[in-house]
């Protein structure tokens, strides 16, 4: 049986992990090589690289991340990130992801996952979306870019539906309204999404504590959770997280 | 030496590494003179089976690839390297109605070591019931015949998947998974096998399978 996912994900920035990651006993902490290859050891499923790099020389250095990547993990790793075209995409894969994911150059060109699809096959291609509640419609959620900031009007439902529908392997599913809350994920967002979607969906933001993610997973009908600063803070490990999931009822691999 | 075959799709380097990591002395290579004089061959892959094929035999590897295992050359293909040892395969095939036209001669050929067309994956089971596809994640796989691919290994271990087409029932599979269906996801032919799975991916039970696999390049010198 496919068993769930559990995908801790890092920030990354000039090939460095940021957002204080506090670790016990790394050699360096703000390798994110040497970070995944601990969660790998603890039995994460997959990890994330998402790229905050803003300069062109800082892009550089996370696709030569990328190929140190795929030469030292055995697990298979995604980045994400500032995609712009299948020019780039092709760069990040030829260096060795095994996924990437788009974000807002996907809205303003929806056609960037048709081809990119084309090109690298639906499994390598996840869409990112970043989610907000409509204040006053509980069931209604929009799509955001620039971290959050910029409102695109698009039905974070409907443009889910539409990335699937042109191609993309995978949604990758953040709420706005809990990212960094440690709440729990939205879970009729997720239920939503999920339900709208026939390729598997992510879920993120709001993971605070082990009962969170079993939720994602039974009630909002994700196929993966991720998490981010409770693995890298050692908060909880992956391992606890899977033995949790599996006293739930959930299929994980341990 | 062992040859991984690169014919212009995706990830190489983590099958190089990974055949390295066990002791192989693994080479990404276009050539088919290389491929031909190669004592193992290893045909990695994600993309689609329509491209693949088109370069393949465009490239004159396609004639390699059947040239070395027709020598006795130890040969493992993963992913789509594994839908390529099948006769066709519907996937990315141009023309009208062809997703699903099994038997259609004009379906891009693969390998032909092991008889069927690769099909899609279904998206509801017998009952029904939806699923996901592609197939992501890692899944159980179940040995159901003797493979010196999986000695030291459980049935039952886990295996990364990413894929959204499957091998049909064959007289060659050793082992399945389930997902909406149950499906061969490994298949031995003496000395050539594949598998649906990436065992460059797939922790320390992949590294296992890579290192069985030099096992029998190794017997086989």
């Amino acid at each position: 049986m496919l068993t769930k996912r559990v995908i801790p994900c890092m920030d990354v920035k000039d090939g460095r992990v940021v957002k204080g990651v506090n670790f016990v006993n790394l050699r360096d902490a703000g390798d994110p090589i040497e970070l995944a290859q601990r969660y790998d050891e603890q039995r994460a499923d997959e990890v994330i690289f998402l790229d905050i790099t803003a300069t062109h020389e800082g892009r550089a250095t996370t696709v030569d991340m990328a190929s140190r990547a795929s030469e030292e993990l055995h697990l298979p790793y995604c980045v994400g990130g500032g995609f712009r075209s299948v020019e780039d995409i092709r760069t990040m894969i030829a260096a060795g992801a095994d996924k990437v994911s788009v974000n807002s150059a996907a809205i303003a060109d929806p056609t960037l996952i048709t081809k990119a699809a084309a090109a690298f096959g639906t499994q390598a291609i996840l869409c990112a979306i970043d989610a907000k509640q409509v204040p006053g419609n509980p069931n209604k959620w929009e799509v955001y870019v620039h971290g959050g900031r910029k409102n695109t009007g698009l039905d974070a439902v409907e443009w889910a539906a539409e990335a699937a529908r042109r191609g993309a392997g995978e949604i990758l599913l953040t709420s706005m309204d809990r990212d960094g809350s440690k709440d729990g994920f939205d879970l009729a967002l997720t239920r939503a999404v999920s339900r709208a979607v026939n390729i598997p969906v992510i879920a993120s933001g709001g993971v605070g504590k082990l009962e969170h993610f079993a939720e994602g997973i039974i009630e909002g009908e994700a196929d993966a959770v991720l998490a981010a600063s409770v693995f890298h803070f050692g908060e909880l490990t992956i391992r606890e997280v899977k033995e949790y999931m599996r006293s739930q009822g959930i299929p994980v691999r341990l | 030496m062992i040859a991984v075959v690169d014919y212009c799709k995706g990830n190489l380097k983590s099958v190089e590494r990974g055949l390295q990591a066990v002791g192989g002395d693994a080479h990404i290579t276009d050539n088919p003179e290389i491929i031909r004089a190669a004592d193992a061959v290893v045909l990695p892959g994600v993309g689609s089976f329509a491209d693949a094929s088109q370069h393949m035999v465009e490239s004159g590897q396609m004639e390699a690839v059947r040239d070395a295992i027709a020598a006795g050359k130890p040969f493992l293909g993963i992913c789509l390297g594994e839908h390529l040892l099948f006769e066709a395969g519907v996937e990315g095939a141009a023309g009208p109605g062809v997703d699903g036209a099994v038997g259609d001669p004009s379906l891009p050929v693969g390998l032909g070591v092991v008889s069927g067309t690769v099909v899609r994956m279904p998206s509801k089971d017998a009952q029904g019931v939806l699923y996901k596809v592609p197939h992501v994640g890692w899944n159980s796989v179940e040995f159901t015949a003797e493979c010196p691919l999986f000695d030291g290994i459980a049935s039952g271990e886990y295996f990364y998947f990413t894929h959204s087409y499957i091998a049909p029932e064959n007289e060659c599979a050793v082992a399945t998974t389930k997902h909406s269906v149950t499906f061969p996801c490994a298949v031995q032919k003496g000395k050539v096998f594949g598998v649906q799975f990436h065992p460059e991916k797939s922790s320390d039970a992949g590294a296992k399978v890579l290192a069985n696999f030099l096992k029998v390049v190794e017997a086989n010198k």
